[in-house]
């Protein structure tokens, strides 16, 4: 691919270079300029709706739009001046008049991009009051409320929906003054294709989307002394909590995250990659199985509950190569209801599940109708989001940095390397294929670092040899990838054996309740996702157990509970299936 | 450029679309860009059912494979697709000040009780569709009440039911 | 044999003409009657029902019964013309069947005009035998030097003032030849008349019988078959019909009628001796601009078009005109849809598009009816298609309709739209011209540009240029309308003055009234005061003056209309069609509305009109596309020039022009007032109090301002104010 030619032009009499086909705003940024803007997103197309990133570009009549213009050679430009001052106020002014005013009691005050801009362009009063918009708040969905009144139209929702997502389940409706956003036949989020992914919260500037709200029945369930309360934690958890205290991005910190939740007052804290470890022993064997029987292949990872609702709506006809596998925190679950409660003495009506993950989907995973125990309550009892825990601990009033270092609990706290790994994309795979390889060949996994899997790029495909077969597999994250790969899968056009599919741009680590990243950095940036990566990957290789099957705890488990793996009682608590949902999704 | 009176055919709520525009839907598909048919199949609709039931626009989404949100988006961008059938009849009582101040407020709820039915919808059995109008400039005849041309004046609430029954109306 | 597109063309039109020998060219008299949206909407269908009815039972033989487009006379609609050779053509207006049994028997039978039907009476005209009509273009007046009045002098002399009439002409692009005078019937030109010539002229010519040729110019221009049917009256005479010039001549559903007035001709040219790149050397040399409002270098336009490298391009007519009171392009399409298809084709051609699309909004069933009709016509007779009239150029057109959206017609809106999704603009570059229609190179050009096209080609880009003001040529169609006495569609060179279209073609403000303020552009433009009706109609000066071209509506307000009332109604229109996509025209503009309705209420602070012309400032420079940039244009233009207005609103609760409502008080004159009771009777509250003859009197707490006393009162005695 040729070298894109470099052009100059002089923002704020500094002259810049930058390569042709920028924009007036890659320009200016590249000089640490930092235009305000507000619907613009360096991971999805340009809008140029909301009108903030204003720059006057000298010869031409009107400001223009910073975000959509194309830098030209030997341009003049102003990001700054009086008239763009009073433009940039005006127009968020008139964001703000048609907003609600209850900063002080909003899910994202301090956090919130329209509250950012109106102290930074300073919005002292408000000039042009009238009438607002008046919505009721959609609480369809267990996994993310939606407050119009909070919107500001911004588009971020609907473009990442469709372009990142393939999902298109949100669109504009109505125009002008009456315009929302919102589901198909201006209709709520439980009742269309949504697949509860939680991106369009990630990319949220305000409080228009976030995750349900789940901390209340936490609460309750903490001070109920009837109640015992257990909590397990996902992998990419310890790989960001600390993000909400100050810390660089992909700083572990997973014993102070233990510490925290029993300063909370859980019972117990149990890991999710106790889960993992389970669910690569119980799918190396599914797998296994379908290969030497050459049925349904491609084996499609079942971990991600967006990526199993999206099946289940835009490619049903895969459902039978999905893994009956439940996902690590349904497993978990299940085994805290039964395994465990009988080995602690503890009625399982009385312990109480608590899920922290990274993942809006998991809230609606954990009301499946599939994942509910015989007497009728789910399996899984409440899922927090890390954002939910976060401001969980700073309600408490900790000083997270420090706090010292706890362990998990035992028997379901201890977890192999490859567990963390599950965390970003390509981890599932990699865990997998270190147990698939020692299982089908016989012989120890020496390479245990299959960094061919490994980078946050949308689909990555590798063969890989085990036992003189050549095993196709692909990894994909984010799920417009997914349909790009599984089209393929679709019309034969090449034989994959092996696929993990995450619903999320990087993985879990980048998922729908994973905190907003530090200032300078975005949703979806690959250098963000790889520096949470990296930490799984770090914790991963200072372990000592780093494959699956190796887990003591996991090898006790089958012993005296579960059996044989796939065996009768690992099928009946471990695994689950899939229906096709309504409506169709289109592809 | 309104319809006064629209035959809704049966079906509608199952999603059915008629014929003829299976038909050009079909056609669309060998001609290049065949999602820009959009909205022609949607003005077809609106015709052919005097709105768009929200069913049929599900049809329409599977049939053209455009993600349903798209199509509710295009449909209630622009102003000629509406979504509630309209009745045989529209009704349209004048909430100027000079009708309100004579009673055209009690006229409003005495024909929404009559017809069971919010300002802007239909009644059941797709007779009559409820309007209010601003002021039709007719102040001297206040209140008024116009059902389809028809403009009837100093209308009393004890007579509406008179006036609805040449148009079809029977009380229940 | 024929072999270039060109000599085909000539032979289709040879046997058009073949065809309509008979029907219509051998006729002595030829009636034709208006139809149109607005011809129908007036009652033209029973009209021409009832003729054909009539000459069903009347065989006459040697007269011709047709149907041509609106001249654009709409007050007076239907129109029915009555073309007698060698005579001036007679104009009834306001036609009915009843009346056409009138004509029929007067005119038809017994040769005899029924005056009081005619245009001419209403315009204070008499049936004149002959009509001398002396340009008053800039350039001819120059030269003019008393021609008009040695004409008039000359027929008072001989005696002919009864039947000969002298009026006057707006510029018909003959000035290098100046001064012109026309004489009709005979569609005789006469060039570098002086006033001994113009005594010759009257002599000779008017009273002798016998043009003199050696002072007449013998061209032909596309422009000259409307004059000779209308000319005589003020209103069209001023007129120079360039885009309309077939409305109202030809049946606009008839291909043969398009071909017999040259029609088709200007494409068999291009295709037989023109590179793509002359004829947009051409379109660039006539200096034509885009006529939906931007006033876009259509040259320039095609130019970059062209210019790009790609394996499909488009060309796409926006005939959405939604610009509420605008008409232009739905009486062009109505009364001359293949002008569009032809000049479409051109365009096609010159930049490489293979494929066309006419954007047309769905209100305008009619037009969209008869450019099917044209498509379909002009595929069969291989005038579309591929290897159109044997040559290589392969185009074809296809209709899209709009579904009621006002920013539809913006640029990259209508290719939304086209492509299937919500019309919402796109901030541009890249411009349609390079990245468009599905990415595609697409140039897009408004109907009266494209019916311009034409008349370049074959009148050649001089001529056009030397029409108009330096910076814009040719003509502009308008909507005329509001408080004139002759509303309608005209079209006059650009540089003609607001003054003259007002009073000289719109014939004053109607019932005597003052003149307050002309409103150009709809509601992306402004309003101009008194002070400004000397301003020329051109793109810049409207500008300069406060106000913009637009696509043609022109509004004229009288002492009645209140300023603030204006803004609003614009503004709730704007605000109704924003498609909400950037902040500062949803949001900016619902504020400014809100701000205006408090105003007309009576609820307006001081500080209100600084913060409307604040935020005005702000949605202007701020918005996406030209639905926003240009909303604020009515509230900033009444602002500057009718600011007491919105002063009595805000601090005296006053509407001067009587129109805000809740501003209006209604009292009874005691000296006029007889006691008749009719006002208490009709009112609605029952707030006026009196015995019978007796003064009554109106209790301001309790009158609701429905007007409905003055309406009862016969004897002026209620004042509104």
């Amino acid at each position: 691919m040729a070298e894109k030619k470099q052009i100059s032009l002089t923002i704020d009499d500094v002259v810049v270079k930058v390569p042709e086909g920028s924009t007036i705003m890659d320009a200016a940024d590249s000089i640490g300029v930092a235009i305000p803007r507000l619907c613009y997103h360096p991971h999805l197309s340009i809008l140029g709706a909301c009108r903030v990133c204003l720059v006057e570009v000298e010869g031409m009549r009107n400001p223009v739009a910073s975000c959509a213009y194309p830098a030209e050679a030997g341009m003049k430009v102003r990001t700054s001046s009086t008239l763009l001052r009073r433009l940039r106020r005006d127009v968020v002014e008139l964001i703000l008049d048609n907003h609600p005013q209850e900063c002080q009691t909003c899910e994202r005050n301090t956090n919130c991009e329209l509250q950012k801009l109106s102290f930074e362009l300073g919005i002292r009063d408000r000039l042009f009051q009238g009438e607002r918009k008046r919505y009721k708040k959609d609480l369809s969905s267990p996994a993310v409320t939606r407050d119009l009144e909070k919107c500001i139209l911004c588009g971020r929702c609907v473009r990442v929906c469709e372009e990142v997502q393939g999902v298109t389940n949100l669109s504009q409706h109505r125009r002008g003054f009456h315009i929302e956003v919102s589901p198909a036949h201006q209709g709520n989020m439980m009742n269309s294709v949504c697949v509860q992914c939680g991106q369009c919260a990630n990319v949220c500037p305000t409080a228009a989307i976030v995750e349900h709200n789940d901390s209340e029945a936490v609460f309750a369930a903490l001070a109920d002394p009837a109640k015992h309360v257990v909590v397990q934690t996902a992998p990419s958890i310890r790989a960001a909590i600390g993000e909400g205290f100050g810390y660089e991005p992909g700083t572990p910190a997973t014993g102070r995250m233990v510490t925290a939740l029993r300063l909370m007052g859980f019972d117990k804290v149990f890991d999710t990659n106790f889960g993992a470890d389970l669910t690569i022993v119980e799918e190396a064997y599914e797998f296994m199985r379908r290969l030497q029987n050459n049925d349904r292949l491609p084996l499609l990872t079942s971990c991600s509950p967006g990526w199993i609702k999206f099946m289940e709506h835009f490619y049903p006809e895969l459902i039978p190569h999905a893994s009956t596998c439940r996902s690590p925190m349904m497993m978990l679950s299940v085994l805290l209801k039964t395994y465990y409660a009988e080995k602690a003495g503890i009625d399982p009506k009385n312990v109480f599940v608590v899920a922290i993950m990274p993942c809006t989907a998991k809230k609606f995973e954990a009301k499946r109708p599939e994942h509910f125990t015989p007497y009728g309550v789910p399996y899984t009892d409440a899922v927090l989001t890390t954002r939910e825990l976060i401001w969980m601990m700073k309600c408490y009033g900790m000083d997270f940095r420090h706090l010292q270092d706890g362990e998990f609990d035992n028997p379901l706290g201890v977890s192999t390397g490859a567990a963390d790994l599950f965390g970003t994309t390509g981890g599932v795979m990699e865990a997998a294929l270190r147990t698939a390889y020692e299982k089908l060949t016989g012989k120890p996994c020496e390479k245990l670092d299959f960094v061919e899997v490994r980078g946050v790029e949308g689909v990555k495909e590798s063969a890989v040899k085990i036992d003189g077969k050549v095993i196709n597999v692909a990894v994909s994250n984010g799920l417009q990838n997914a349909k790009n790969l599984l089209d393929r899968v679709v019309r034969r056009e090449k034989e994959y054996h092996l696929i993990e599919v995450m619903a999320c741009t990087g993985g879990c680590i980048g998922g729908g309740g994973q905190p907003y990243p530090p200032p300078g950095m975005h949703i979806m940036d690959a250098s963000l996702l790889k520096m949470r990566a990296k930490a799984l990957y770090t914790i991963d290789s200072q372990k000592k157990l780093r494959k699956s099957h190796e887990n003591p705890y996991i090898l006790k488990l089958y012993e005296e509970y579960l059996g044989e793996p796939n065996g009768h009682k690992a099928h009946e608590l471990l695994h689950t299936h899939y229906e096709p949902k309504f409506p169709r999704g289109i592809r | 450029m309104s319809p006064k009176t629209v035959e809704t055919t049966t079906a509608p709520a199952a999603g059915e679309l008629p014929e003829h525009v299976l038909k050009f839907i079909e056609q669309t598909r060998l001609l290049p860009h065949p999602e820009s048919y959009l909205i022609a199949v949607l003005q077809m609709l609106q015709k052919h059912f005097g709105y768009l039931p929200a069913k049929s626009l599900d049809t329409v989404s599977q049939l053209m494979q455009i993600p349903s949100a798209k199509v509710t988006g295009v449909a209630t961008f622009y102003h000629f697709f509406t979504f509630v059938p309209k009745g045989k009849h529209t009704i349209s009582v004048c909430l100027g000040t000079a009708c309100y101040v004579k009673g055209a407020g009690i006229l409003v709820d005495r024909l929404k009780e009559m017809l069971g039915v919010e300002v802007g919808a239909a009644s059941k059995d797709g007779l009559f569709t409820l309007e209010v109008a601003r002021c039709v400039g007719a102040c001297a005849l206040a209140p008024v009440v116009i059902v389809d041309d028809k403009v009837y004046a100093n209308v009393k609430p004890d007579e509406l039911v008179k006036i609805l029954s040449k148009y079809g109306y029977k009380p229940k | 044999m024929p072999t270039t597109p060109l000599a085909q063309v000539l032979k289709m039109r040879h046997e058009a003409i073949s065809r309509l020998f008979d029907a219509k060219f051998k006729a002595i008299t030829r009636i034709t009657v208006g139809s149109a949206t607005c011809e129908n909407a007036a009652g033209a269908n029973p009209v021409y029902d009832r003729f054909v009815h009539l000459f069903g039972q009347n065989k006459k033989p040697g007269v011709a019964l047709g149907r041509v487009g609106c001249a654009g006379r709409c007050d007076l609609e239907p129109v029915v013309t009555v073309i007698s050779k060698g005579k001036i053509p007679v104009k009834y207006v306001k036609m009915t069947p009843a009346k056409v049994d009138k004509v029929f028997e007067s005119h038809v039978l017994g040769g005899k005009v029924v005056e009081e039907y005619t245009m001419e009476h209403v315009a204070g005209l008499r049936q004149f035998k002959k009509i001398v009509s002396v340009c008053h273009g800039a350039g001819c007046i120059k030269k003019n030097l008393g021609v008009e009045k040695a004409f008039q002098d000359a027929i008072t002399e001989l005696g002919l003032g009864d039947s000969v009439a002298v009026t006057r002409s707006a510029c018909q692009g003959l000035c290098e030849r100046g001064p012109v005078a026309f004489v009709y019937p005979d569609s005789t030109v006469y060039q570098k008349v002086t006033p001994e010539i113009a005594k010759k002229i009257v002599e000779k010519h008017l009273h002798g019988g016998k043009p003199i040729a050696e002072h007449t110019w013998s061209g032909k221009r596309l422009a000259n078959r409307f004059l000779p049917i209308y000319g005589n009256v003020q209103f069209f005479g001023k007129q120079l019909r360039l885009t309309l010039r077939n409305c109202g001549v030809i049946d606009p559903e008839n291909l043969d009628e398009y071909l017999a007035v040259q029609g088709y001709e200007a494409l068999g040219h291009v295709l037989t001796n023109m590179s793509q790149k002359e004829v947009i050397d051409a379109v660039t040399k006539s200096g034509l601009r885009g006529r939906g409002g931007g006033g876009y270098p259509a040259g320039r336009k095609w130019q970059i078009a062209y210019d790009q490298k790609s394996d499909q391009k488009y060309f796409i007519c926006n005939a959405d005109e939604g610009d509420p009171g605008a008409f232009m392009d739905r009486s062009t399409i109505e009364g001359d849809p293949h002008t569009i298809l032809e000049g479409l084709m051109i365009g096609g051609y010159a930049i490489g598009a293979d494929k066309g699309f006419v954007y047309i909004r769905a209100e305008y069933p009619m037009a969209i009816q008869r450019l099917e009709k044209a498509i379909a016509d002009a595929r069969a007779a291989g005038l579309l298609g591929k290897n159109i009239l044997g040559s290589k150029f392969n185009f074809d057109i296809e209709l899209r309709l709009g579904a009621g959206a006002f920013v539809c017609g913006e640029e990259t809106a209508l290719l939304a739209s086209i492509e299937g999704s919500r019309g919402m603009p796109h901030p541009r570059p890249p411009y349609p011209t390079v990245s468009g229609l599905w990415g595609k190179p697409t140039c897009i050009n408004n109907v009266e540009t494209l019916a311009n096209v034409p008349v370049v080609i074959i009148d050649g880009p001089a001529w056009f240029s030397s029409i108009g003001t330096p910076k814009s040529k040719g003509t502009k169609v308008f909507s005329l309308a509001g408080k004139v006495n002759n509303t309608g569609l005209i079209e006059v060179p650009m540089g003609t003055t607001l003054r003259e279209v007002v009073y000289d073609v719109g014939g004053g403000i109607k019932g005597g009234k003052n003149f307050k303020a002309v409103q150009t552009g709809g509601p992306a433009g402004g309003c101009l005061p008194e002070s400004t009706l000397d301003t020329p109609v051109d793109y810049d000066s409207l500008a300069a003056a406060g106000s913009i071209m637009g696509s043609g509506g022109m509004i004229v307000m009288d002492e009645d209309s209140c300023m603030v009332d204006v803004a609003r109604f614009f503004l709730e229109f704007t605000q109704d069609e924003s498609c909400g996509k950037c902040t500062p025209c949803r949001e900016g503009t619902k504020r400014m509305l809100e701000m205006l309705e408090r105003i007309t209420a009576g609820k307006g602070k001081e500080g209100d009109v600084e913060k409307l012309l604040r935020l005005a400032d702000t949605v202007r420079k701020a918005s996406l596309c030209g639905l926003g940039q240009a909303a604020p244009n009515p509230v900033i233009s009444t602002i500057t020039h009718f600011r007491d207005e919105y002063d009595a609103h805000i601090r005296e609760k006053k509407c001067p022009a009587g129109v805000c409502a809740a501003l209006v008080t209604y009292t009874i004159i005691a000296d006029k007032c007889v006691g008749c009771t009719a006002c208490a009777r009709k009112c609605p509250v029952q707030c006026i109090s009196g015995a019978p003859k007796k003064v009554h009197v109106i209790n301001q707490d309790a009158c609701i301002k429905c007007g409905q006393c003055l309406l009862a009162c016969k004897f002026d005695a209620v004042l509104r104010k």
